[in-house]
């Protein structure tokens, strides 16, 4: 019976271990590419990421996939993060996005989170709930809407449209809420008692005991922000303020060497964020589920 | 509230009301009264005039080619997702679950691509799946025929990058679900000589439903952001296999048709809106009838 039970743990272990390397292959694979020099990468991908695919002739011709460079070569780096500013001005274009709306999601979702968590008024748990469902509309519902209201407010075509809206999205109230649930009532009730209005009681006492709530609900929302594709789409119209999540799509085919490593470019905030802040996500993960 | 003395809880109910004010002014602003104006515009002549036609738009929308075969591929792609990923993820779930202190590394794992920008890995895609790839060169080496993955297969493509993107996360929120379920009712189930199939269908199953109905859910919702991987990939003009309701949308926001477009938002709102009216409400039935 023990050793079955141990036979069963290798397989799942080897199981276990071969989907994540499934898993992580791209990111390894870009990361070892992003250091192959200009020629190896023409010599080896050239012939389905450069050329158009209307000069095709018959000839079967291989490509060669292979993950460790013979050519290793910094060249990449050096036109990305050196030799021209274009690539890092997306790079801190898109943080500045990022940054405005996690900053101002996070604050509506404090007081937010607050009022729907911890009072009671008429009409609120209808509220809450419309806010779920709004939660749960995809973007191809919002736009729309989100696109007439811009609209009037004269607003298509600059960063503002991207950020308002970002904003103003439920799923951080939702959260919020969700987390300031489960901090005792007694809690509140002492600081009260201590003479701490509401605002005080907020910032001093819930917010320092839901830490990891709203670290959850800053990674989640950049992210979400970072990896955005739709609404600069709609919203910006105009091809050259396109933040890194597009731009990136469409250098692909111009210089080999810099496409990988404006591709590790962009994963690096992720993956960083990601590194430091794994715990809070899987805890923000759980929350986010209905209960 | 003229009266001067406000009773402690009227007063408490303000309060509370006060701190919801900023996130359901921002969320009505740019979400549920643009909604209502969307809703207004589909009952509309045109742009410029606002004559009622009753449900004429929507008529002409369902009659469309584009939005027939739009409608088809989303369907599809639900019919096939849907249950992959569910079964998919509550089987690595399971697995991760005999173990979860030693297996802890793997959940992090799986997690990880829902993090990462799909442009910044899109060059890993495009090598793998391109006509001359490494998929398709594993396929002649196995003596395979070749497929056009970018054509007539890129609805697998996209299934395959659906599912890598967010089984981990699902698997979080079924660890989270598998968790809830008191031990001593597999100890009892033990006792009682039960197998482990038994063991899942007669108990885990049953207990985890409620969560499933949320991971369903929230499968659904990120399903519709499908679009962003399918945009990045195939470009504004995919094969037709992928022209799904998200490209419909998009084309008719390139060429301003507002009308359709509207009618496009109401008629997904709807579908979403039974879908998860239909999930969230079965779930608040069953609650009911524990109590």
């Amino acid at each position: 019976m023990a050793k079955r039970r141990k036979t069963g743990d290798l397989i799942t272990l080897i199981v276990l271990i071969l989907m994540s390397v499934v898993v992580i292959l791209p990111v390894l694979f870009m990361v070892t590419h992003s250091f192959m020099s200009g020629n190896e990468l023409t010599a080896s991908y050239g012939k389905i990421l450069s050329s158009s695919k209307d000069d095709e002739d018959d000839t079967p011709i291989e490509i060669d996939a292979h993950l460790i460079p013979r050519e290793p070569s910094l060249k990449g780096y050096w036109d990305v993060f050196l030799a021209t500013p274009d690539y890092l001005g997306k790079f801190w274009l898109s943080l500045g996005l990022c940054a405005a709306i996690t900053a101002g999601q996070t604050l509506l979702a404090c007081l937010g989170g607050y009022g729907f968590a911890k009072f009671k008024y008429p009409g609120k748990n209808l509220l809450f709930a419309l806010m779920v469902l709004l939660m749960m509309l995809p973007l191809q519902v919002t736009l729309v809407p989100n696109y007439i209201v811009l609209d009037k407010l004269n607003m298509i075509g600059s960063y503002s449209a991207i950020i308002l809206p970002g904003i103003c999205s439920a799923f951080g109230v939702f959260l919020l809420t969700q987390t300031f649930k489960s901090i005792p009532d007694s809690v509140l009730e002492a600081a009260r008692l201590d003479g701490a209005n509401q605002f005080k009681t907020l910032l001093l006492v819930v917010i320092p005991q839901a830490k990891a709530g709203i670290a959850s609900l800053v990674i989640l929302n950049f992210i979400d922000t970072w990896n955005m594709v739709e609404q600069p789409l709609v919203f910006l119209k105009d091809r050259l303020k396109y933040p890194l999540s597009i731009f990136l799509s469409q250098i692909k085919n111009a210089d080999l060497s810099r496409a990988f490593v404006c591709g590790i470019l962009a994963m690096l905030p992720v993956l960083l964020l990601f590194l430091h802040f794994k715990d809070a996500l899987m805890t923000g993960i759980e929350n986010s589920a209905l209960k | 509230m003229k009266q001067k003395h406000l009773s402690l809880r009227t007063k408490d109910a303000l309060t509370g009301f006060l701190f919801t004010l900023p996130a359901l002014v921002g969320l009505g602003m740019f979400f549920v009264v643009p909604f209502g104006i969307t809703l207004k515009m589909s009952l509309s002549e045109s742009m410029g005039s606002s004559k009622f036609v009753g449900l004429k738009n929507y008529q002409d929308v369902l009659k469309s080619a584009a939005f027939k075969l739009a409608a088809k591929n989303t369907f599809k792609f639900f019919g096939v997702a849907l249950p992959c990923i569910l079964i998919l993820s509550l089987l690595i779930a399971l697995l991760l679950f005999r173990n979860l202190k030693k297996y802890d590394i793997f959940r992090t794992f799986f997690v990880f691509p829902l993090v990462l920008p799909v442009s910044s890995v899109v060059l890993f895609f495009q090598i793998v799946f391109s006509d001359l790839g490494v998929v398709n060169g594993v396929l002649e080496h196995l003596g395979m025929h070749a497929a056009d993955w970018t054509g007539e297969q890129a609805f697998w493509v996209l299934l395959i990058l659906y599912l890598w993107k967010n089984t981990g996360y699902n698997v979080v929120l079924f660890l989270a679900a598998l968790n809830s379920v008191p031990p001593e009712l597999y100890e009892a189930a033990s006792l009682d000589g039960a197998g482990w199939w038994k063991k899942l269908t007669r108990i885990t199953l049953p207990m985890i439903a409620p969560h499933t109905r949320f991971i369903l859910v929230i499968s659904i919702v990120n399903l519709f952001k499908s679009f962003r991987e399918a945009y990045i990939l195939f470009g504004d003009h995919p094969d037709q296999s992928i022209y799904m309701i998200q490209h419909f949308m998009n084309n008719n926001f390139i060429n301003l048709n507002y009308i359709r477009l509207s009618v496009g938002a109401a008629l997904v709102f709807l579908v979403i809106f039974a879908l998860v009216g239909l999930l969230l409400g079965l779930r608040d039935k069953d609650e009911g009838g524990h109590e």
